[in-house]
């Protein structure tokens, strides 16, 4: 248990290449923190140097109020799980799950009884003289998840846990694993490319790209206030719609459409966001709305996606599946004021 | 007016030929054949000659009689003591060489696994002891031992590790003996590096980083992650060196040819001696026979001692 600080951290790979670029984000003891970025956005070399297997090229790294920049890995009491697993394929379950106690001088009877219940918690009771290579690839998960918290670290760092398995394990998985933190309550650090697993297992999110931190905040925030285009495009399936506008005054004019803004931006030109999800079926007459020509649509059962075009701009709205559509049609839909997202194309920032 | 099938049109000859072809096993066979025509010729052949001349009283240019287990008598009434000797020399070389070649070329490869500059060239440079010719190499050792002229010993007093004039290298029994393992641990050692290189760079790294992580140090990181996965090209260096060093001929023929007074007669050696300079080509055949038994007996001994543990 424990709570995990960066300041300003950077790491630098050559002297061009900046994979982590002046990182600033504290972790609360307990809580369970995703970073969430494309691959290549850094979020894994923040782990990594976190968990002490990369040098930190400046800033600060601090577990509770202590400086780990100079520790070794052995030092810091943090457990990783690895995207690959990273087992120790000449040793059975139960010596992989022994390993980092035997390391750490641990009596053999305290080990015995701590692998057995991490056995017992992971369902890998009977799984324990198996080798890896005899072991499905989700048992295999449960290993690698059983060898981190067997030594009840201070922190527990997963990098990519889920990627290996299939969608149906995932989703199963994803849950245990949000059991897992609530029954441990211990502090997560959950790396992940994927926006499903950031928003529903993250107490609070970081946004990266490009090595910087775009925004930290709880789920639901992330969603209603994303702070730019990057992370509003980023969080969201199917991504939220951009559409080119210019202002005058309240008023937002784009290619197939206008409306009144809440309020005056004070920009010229400004680019509208609005979440596929945020079309209203029913509007009243004087309300803002667009005119979609359907030209792709997709039924999945409880949704139903229309791809289109409104004016000479792509659009993407979520619908009732009951509505009835064919390709080709001009579907009317209200937009819903309330969530309406407005970014200034210069910075990107939200400004609305 | 029946409709011809496809198997009417085609002739009797040609739908059985195609039959051979169409059935694994001896489709199978017929490939095998090439390769087992080669093997017999110069493996089979040669094996089972050596093994009807030991047994025969054949001197050079002339194919001898049916003697029985004569020349083999011969050998264990070891009348001149050179035989036991040679026997009990083939395992010290082999034993204290692989020892050492095993000890060095993990030491080796481990270093050149690490990040250093010109690793290219060093892990080239490694090769070199193995690419040069051997008889070069092992002229070029034998002038370094020489007691007056050389550089070994100009080197050790020089350095005051040594009086003058140094030790006798080649002359006295035990000198002779380390001067041969020392040569023969020198171009053994890069095969087993460059092959414990080869395993070590084929272990995820992703292991390592779990180990560190789990709290292994950098000993226990070898003991517990390196020398394990190794362990499978450990098991083929180590077979195929100990074949190669129990029969080795070449390096003690240049450097020693077992003498000084037999003290460093090897098998090999001695075999050769019998029968081609000492023309009883049958009783050479028979002393290189023995080499077989007795490496079955130690490539045994080395598979069960690395031998997977379950």
């Amino acid at each position: 248990m424990a709570s995990v600080t960066y300041e300003h951290v950077t790491k630098k790979f050559s002297a061009e290449t900046t994979a982590v670029n002046d990182l600033s984000l504290s972790i609360r003891d307990t809580e369970f923190m995703v970073l969430v970025g494309p691959s290549g956005c850094g979020k894994s070399t923040a782990l990594r140097m976190l968990a002490g297997l990369e040098d930190i090229t400046a800033g600060q790294i601090k577990i509770d109020d202590q400086v780990v920049n100079k520790m070794a890995p052995r030092d810091r009491d943090v457990a990783m799980v690895f995207q690959s697993y990273a087992l120790y394929p000449h040793m059975s379950v139960y010596d992989n799950m022994a390993f980092g106690l035997k390391m750490r001088g641990t009596p053999r009877t305290e080990i015995g009884s701590l692998v057995k219940e991490a056995g017992r918690i992971l369902r890998l009771d009977k799984l324990l003289i198996r080798k890896p290579r005899q072991l499905s690839g989700g048992q295999r998960q449960r290993v690698a998840l059983g060898r981190a918290i067997v030594r009840h670290p201070r922190v527990f760092l997963l990098d990519e846990p889920l990627s290996n398995l299939d969608a149906m394990l995932r989703v199963q998985t994803r849950i245990e694993l949000q059991k897992m933190h609530q029954r441990l309550g211990t502090t997560f650090i959950y790396v992940t490319h994927d926006q499903v697993e950031a928003m529903t297992m993250g107490d609070r999110i970081a946004v990266m790209k490009d090595g910087v931190l775009q925004q930290v905040a709880p789920p639901r925030e992330i969603y209603d206030k994303p702070v730019n285009m990057y992370v509003a495009g980023f969080i969201g399936s199917p991504r939220m719609n951009f559409l080119p506008v210019t202002i005058s005054n309240r008023q937002a004019k784009a290619s197939g459409f206008d409306l009144n803004l809440p309020e005056a931006p004070g920009l010229a030109h400004g680019i509208l966001g609005i979440r596929p999800e945020h079309f209203l079926p029913n509007f009243s007459s004087d309300a803002a709305a667009i005119d979609l020509k359907v030209e792709v649509l997709e039924v999945l059962g409880a949704d139903q996606y229309l791809y289109g075009k409104v004016g000479s701009d792509d659009l993407t709205a979520r619908v009732d599946p009951q509505l009835k559509v064919t390709v080709g049609d001009r579907v009317r839909l209200g937009v819903n004021m309330q969530r309406l997202h407005l970014f200034d194309p210069a910075t990107e920032k939200a400004v609305l | 007016m029946g409709t011809a099938t496809r198997t009417d049109a085609v002739p009797v000859w040609r739908r059985r030929r195609a039959r051979i072809y169409d059935r694994e096993a001896p489709l199978g066979y017929l490939l095998l054949a090439p390769t087992l025509v080669v093997l017999g010729i110069f493996l089979l052949y040669p094996f089972l000659f050596g093994i009807w001349l030991s047994i025969t009283d054949s001197e050079l240019g002339k194919l001898g009689e049916f003697i029985g287990l004569g020349n083999y008598r011969f050998e264990w009434r070891n009348t001149d003591g050179v035989f036991y000797t040679a026997v009990v020399n083939t395992f010290l070389y082999t034993g204290v060489t692989t020892v050492f070649k095993l000890g060095l070329g993990l030491v080796m490869a481990l270093l050149l696994n690490q990040v250093i500059p010109f690793r290219r060239f060093v892990r080239a440079a490694l090769l070199l002891p193995y690419i040069i010719p051997t008889v070069l190499s092992y002229e070029a050792w034998r002038w370094m031992f020489d007691p007056t002229f050389s550089v070994v010993n100009w080197l050790l007093v020089h350095t005051h590790l040594a009086a003058y004039p140094g030790p006798n290298w080649l002359g006295v029994p035990a000198n002779a003996m380390a001067a041969l393992m020392i040569v023969n641990i020198w171009r053994g050692t890069p095969f087993y590096a460059i092959s414990f290189l080869a395993g070590m760079q084929v272990i995820p790294v992703d292991l390592y980083e779990a180990a560190r992580v789990d709290g292994a140090t950098r000993w226990q990181q070898l003991t517990n992650i390196t020398l394990p996965m190794l362990r499978p090209v450990l098991l083929v260096v180590l077979l195929l060196s100990t074949i190669l060093t129990f029969a080795d001929f070449q390096g003690p023929f240049v450097l020693t040819n077992g003498a000084p007074y037999n003290s460093t007669q090897l098998l090999s050696i001695w075999a050769y001696q019998w029968g081609i300079p000492g023309g009883a080509i049958g009783l050479g055949a028979a002393i290189s026979l023995v080499l077989f038994p007795l490496l079955t007996i130690v490539v045994a001994g080395v598979l069960f001692l690395l031998r997977r543990p379950e």
